[in-house]
């Protein structure tokens, strides 16, 4: 039986192939033939080292070996989120194809390809052509696409759970949508790892709603499961909160030490640094310790990357850019530090541990604060458990629409009617109201303004049969200078230059010439003032001076230098493992599995207070130093939690209650104020159901959002995006003042003249669903309505001493600007009066 | 001395008295100068009709910014009642922003300026005479010893009104770093933040300012929200620091 199927689905050279390097066809392998032969698209998941690339490419290999030659028609698409896994696999792919002496061409394209090879490959592609998404909106943006895809039989999108649930994955799904209207015929497969939440990559690559059957999943997967465990060495140094997990650097330094290759993971840049740091300092054996984080300079990231490939290193700090693709050579451990914030994707950096499927992963979790040992051990359970974090379907952003309709256009006309059609069928826009894209097809056309026109200065124009085309070309090189979604921060490039740069007092004149570090937020380098050290790329640094928009630094050794901190570099803790929290700390029975110190503390609080139940949301109200707080544990991420905080803040406040701050950590929420609180609530003069309640998420949101940095930050994303303005590319000098246009400006603007804007309409939802939250706060307020439990405590319970301790630790929010410049002004008074 | 009846009434609206080159001054809340013994109020880079200029290269942001510019503008001349309004330059973002001016903002300009002298002075954006509006054209003008220009002059020396730079100052707080538009001035010369709704501002640290001020004596009087915060920036930025 197991003979006549492979023979029937691989041509002998294929077989002779296989048999010649003692290799037989793995079944997913040759499932994904049979998907191809019968135009069925396909989802494979599988563990890394099971084949999964080849598995992919062999389809589009078999039937180019056995139809005749097609000039000029591209046959296989190949997408990677990243440029060097896009390089890496062409490599791989050259194996076979010379080993079996295939007549096939295979190149790739990305940011790097010279422009007369782009050029050529637009009318005179290769069979194969390896490629990221930003380039596939590029071929699709121009008028030779029709011709390049009318022949394409297929489309690969590898690591695809990386590419999909983003902005960027919604223009993917737009521009697939576009290939499938130019192919029909094409048929797609994605190539994932392990994913939570394999359902909703499934609809990403269907045809949503045009009767095309929906992708199959077919699942591989091997090796036993992953043998994970807790550090618990020293258990008694666990600090209370903190990000640090300095206290088992040494335990970690250990398990280096024993290991062949180990990868340390962190959450964030910062932890990278500090960690690295700090087995820096215990590393008197010298050993090979690298550091990778998105921050460092490109050339430096390579370099770790081919010294890990070469097994010459016996540690990486990582964070979550060594997540992707490439191979990494022969680790042994995976161990990571702080904890992992979801299941899956602790599942996933465990399986990059392992190439040989018939081998345990071995992992090992540090967690650095007590509330992060609950959430490790409930890690653990639920990968134990086969468990996995669930991610609801995105609503695709409309930023990206907008730049996809333009994209649309410079490609040549279109009709509206059949672009809706085909945005429908891309699952991030299947639920698109007609409205709203008519309104994106104003914009792109003439701003989408309401009370005076650009007509005059329009990017589209109806052709008497209806169809929109572009009014110049000049349009089209503008929409391929700002295609894609990934929006740099405003960073700025460290230089690191020599002692004699000091001397040089103006700041043009500071020799230039030595080596990039690589780029740092702008923001936090407008804090520094010349002589203030910081630790960057793993080296103790002081800032000397800024030169043509670059930060000069020299090497220091001090030992309190700061660590610059990092936006967006914190994943929110997952709701089902929130979940396991919860109920790991409402049930004692299973605090057997924790580690003393922390039972203890558990134990304390259920004397001293109460446990918070496992759907209850426990609410305490105490005095302190002649404050009166208010901790909550919802369990529901800092993002929520700041949000909430925010909310319950202006109601406190229209209250009397005469809040002076808040802090978020993941787990809790404490506001501090003036008012005795409890006293209010006791009397009954206010009511905690009508503190949360879920009306919170109307008006006061409402009101908040549209004053909010959030919102501003998040509209100069969509603007970007949406081509609205001009992208800053880095290396070009800011001047602040005629060129540029600040975002902040214009969303003002719009704001008091057109509030219902539909881009404003777009960073709203962005605002809704990313850096706010809301939709988990949304659940979480329904929840718990009936279910809020509050406890008036005469001092603070234990399980509020970690969040406390946040406060003197994090920015604390709520502070208004004009207080702030108020002390400032008011400074210069006692200074002019003395 | 005793304030005349009109600068009682604008220091409650937000303006604070400062002195120039000896004269009597009030930094107007929104951002400009109002010298209080010729009643002339002085603005800066009022960059009318930038959101046009950008749509005129595919950029097409909201087309509101010269009528929430010249609302901004209204608000000042209708509390402070000047007798001549000076325009320093860069008043339109390029030389045809005048013709592109809509209707509305151009009935709207038309009301300011009537009753009253208006003194447009030429910018590098505008070096020619506005098209189709009202008021004189000149290089530079002056208000006693003051001159009135666009661009700062080069060093320390001279008693000074100009524009151009559009300066911005930044504070490090415990909150966040906070940057605000603001008037710069250190008794002899001043610096006057943009006006325009679309115009940015530039940090008074940046190399363009080097050499304009005594640093010892430059204030910052930083614009936010209707208020006026006088800071010495380099005295707070180490205070703060600290």
């Amino acid at each position: 039986m197991r003979k006549t199927k492979p023979l029937s689905l691989l041509p002998p050279a294929f077989e002779t192939w296989f048999a010649e390097r003692g290799w037989e066809p793995r079944t997913h392998q040759l499932a994904m033939i049979d998907k191809a032969r019968h135009h069925r698209d396909a989802l494979l998941i599988a563990p890394t080292g099971a084949g999964k690339t080849l598995a992919g490419f062999l389809p589009s290999l078999v039937d180019l070996a056995e139809r005749p030659k097609r000039a000029k028609r591209l046959h296989t698409l190949y997408v990677s989120p990243l440029k060097a896994l896009a390089v890496d696999v062409s490599r791989n792919l050259e194996r076979p194809i010379a080993e079996m002496n295939l007549a096939i061409t295979h190149e790739t394209r990305t940011g790097d390809t010279p422009a007369a090879r782009r050029q050529r490959q637009r009318i005179n592609p290769p069979d194969i052509l390896l490629t990221t998404p930003e380039q596939v909106a590029l071929l699709l943006a121009s008028r030779e696409a029709q011709l390049l895809f009318a022949d394409l039989q297929r489309v690969i999108f590898d690591e695809v759970h990386a590419l999909a649930p983003n902005k960027r994955g919604d223009l993917l799904a737009l521009d697939l949508a576009r290939l499938r209207t130019i192919a029909p015929h094409v048929s797609v497969a994605g190539l994932s790892a392990t994913v939570a939440d394999p359902e909703s990559l499934q609809a990403w690559l269907s045809c949503c709603g045009s009767g095309r059957p929906q992708a199959d999943i077919l699942r591989f997967s091997g090796g036993p499961p992953p043998k994970i465990t807790i550090h618990e060495h020293s258990l008694n140094r666990l600090p209370w909160s903190g990000h640090t997990a300095r206290w088992a650097y040494d335990g970690v330094y250990d398990a280096i030490k024993s290991h062949r290759m180990t990868l340390v993971f962190v959450n964030t840049r910062s932890q990278a640094e500090m960690v690295f740091q700090g087995l820096w300092e215990l590393n008197e054996d010298s050993l090979a310790i690298a550091l990778h984080h998105g921050s460092l300079d490109v050339g430096q990231r390579r370099r770790v990357e081919a010294a890990m490939a070469a097994g010459r290193l016996q540690a990486v700090v990582a964070t979550s850019t060594l997540d992707l693709g490439i191979d990494w050579g022969d680790i042994d451990l995976v161990i990571h530090i702080g904890a992992p914030k979801g299941a899956s994707r602790l599942a996933q950096r465990i399986g990059r541990a392992n190439h040989r499927l018939d081998e345990p992963s071995k992992a090992l979790l540090v967690p650095a604060n007590r509330f992060e040992v609950l959430e490790c051990r409930a890690a653990v359970e639920a990968v134990a458990a086969g468990l996995q974090d669930a991610a609801t379907a995105r609503e695709g952003g409309l930023d990206v629409l907008a730049q996809h309709i333009w994209g649309v256009a410079c490609g040549g006309p279109f009709h509206p009617d059949d672009l809706y059609k085909e945005v429908r069928t891309a699952a991030p826009y299947a639920a698109l109201p007609r409205q709203d894209f008519d309104r994106l097809v104003d914009f792109v056309a003439t701003g989408g303004y309401a009370l005076k026109s650009y007509e005059r200065f329009a990017r589209l124009k109806a052709l008497p049969d209806g169809r929109l085309r572009l009014t110049h070309p000049r349009l089209a090189q503008l929409y391929r200078l700002n295609v894609g979604t990934i929006i740099e921060s405003d960073t700025i490039k460290v230089r690191l230059v020599g002692r004699l740069a000091r001397r040089a007092k103006a700041s043009t004149s500071v020799a230039r010439g030595g080596r990039v570090l690589g780029n740092i937020e702008e923001y936090f380098i407008e804090q520094l003032v010349a002589g203030d050290t910081f630790v960057f790329a793993g080296e103790i640094l002081r800032f000397e001076a800024m030169a043509a928009g670059e930060a000069l630094v020299t090497r220091s050794a001090s030992p309190d230098a700061k660590i610059p901190t990092y936006a967006g570099g914190r994943f929110p803790l997952s709701t089902s493992l929130a979940a396991g929290v919860r109920k790991l700390v409402a049930d004692p029975g299973t605090w057997s599995a924790l580690p003393e110190p922390v039972q203890e503390w558990l134990g304390l609080q259920r004397d001293k207070s109460v446990l918070p139940g496992q759907d209850d949301l426990l609410v305490e109200i105490f005095p302190r130093q002649s404050r009166h707080y208010l901790v909550c544990y919802p369990f529901e991420g800092r993002l929520a939690h700041q949000t909430l905080g925010v909310l319950l803040t202006r109601r406190l406040e229209r209250a009397g209650a005469r809040p002076l701050g808040f802090v978020a950590s993941d787990y809790a929420l404490a506001i501090w104020m003036l008012g005795d609180v409890g006293d209010k609530l006791s009397s009954g003069r206010l009511s905690l159901s009508t503190l949360f309640d879920q009306d919170m998420l109307g008006d006061d949101l409402d009101a908040w959002l549209d004053e909010s940095s959030v919102m501003r930050r998040t509209f100069h994303h969509c603007a970007m995006i949406s081509g609205l303005v001009e992208r800053r590319h880095i290396g070009e000098e800011k001047t602040g003042r005629q060129m540029s246009i600040s975002t902040g400006l214009i969303y003002d603007v719009l704001r008091s003249h057109q509030p219902d804007h539909i881009l404003l309409k777009a960073a709203r939802a962005d605002a809704a669903t990313g850096l706010l939250d809301i939709r988990r706060l949304g659940d979480m307020l329904a929840r718990v309505r009936e279910r809020i439990v509050l406890k008036i405590l005469p001092q603070v319970s234990p399980l509020a001493v970690p969040i406390l301790l946040d406060i003197g630790r994090e920015s604390v929010a709520g502070v208004s600007a004009a207080d702030v410049l108020g002390q400032a002004a008011a400074r210069l008074v006692e200074d002019a009066t003395r | 001395m005793t304030s005349p009846a009109p600068l009682r009434e604008a220091i409650t609206g937000g303006d604070l008295p400062a002195m120039l080159a000896g004269r009597s001054f009030l930094v107007v809340a929104e951002g400009g100068l109002f010298d209080v013994a010729e009643a002339s109020l002085i603005v800066a880079d009022l960059h009318l009709e930038k959101g046009s200029s950008l749509a005129r290269h595919g950029r097409l942001v909201p087309p509101y910014d010269s009528g929430a510019t010249l609302a901004v503008l209204a608000r000042m001349i209708t509390r402070l009642m000047p007798r001549r309004v000076v325009c320093l330059g860069d008043s339109f973002h390029d030389g045809e922003g005048a013709s592109r001016l809509g209707d509305e903002e151009r009935r709207q300009l038309a009301h300011l300026q009537s009753g009253r002298d208006w003194l447009w002075v030429s910018g590098n954006h505008d070096p020619q005479p506005p098209a189709g509006v009202g008021g004189d054209f000149v290089t530079q003008s002056a208000l006693g010893p003051i001159t009135l220009r666009h661009e700062p002059m080069a060093g320390r020396a001279v008693f000074e009104i100009a524009g151009h730079l559009h300066p911005a100052a930044r504070l490090r707080t415990r909150a966040g770093t906070l940057k605000r538009r603001c008037v710069a001035s250190d008794g002899r010369r001043a610096v006057l933040p943009a006006l325009g709704a679309y115009a940015g501002g530039l940090d008074l640290g940046h190399k363009a300012f080097s050499g304009l001020f005594d640093e010892k004596k430059l204030i910052a009087y930083m614009l936010d929200g209707g208020s006026i915060y006088p800071v010495a920036l380099g005295r707070t930025r180490r205070a703060v620091a600290s």
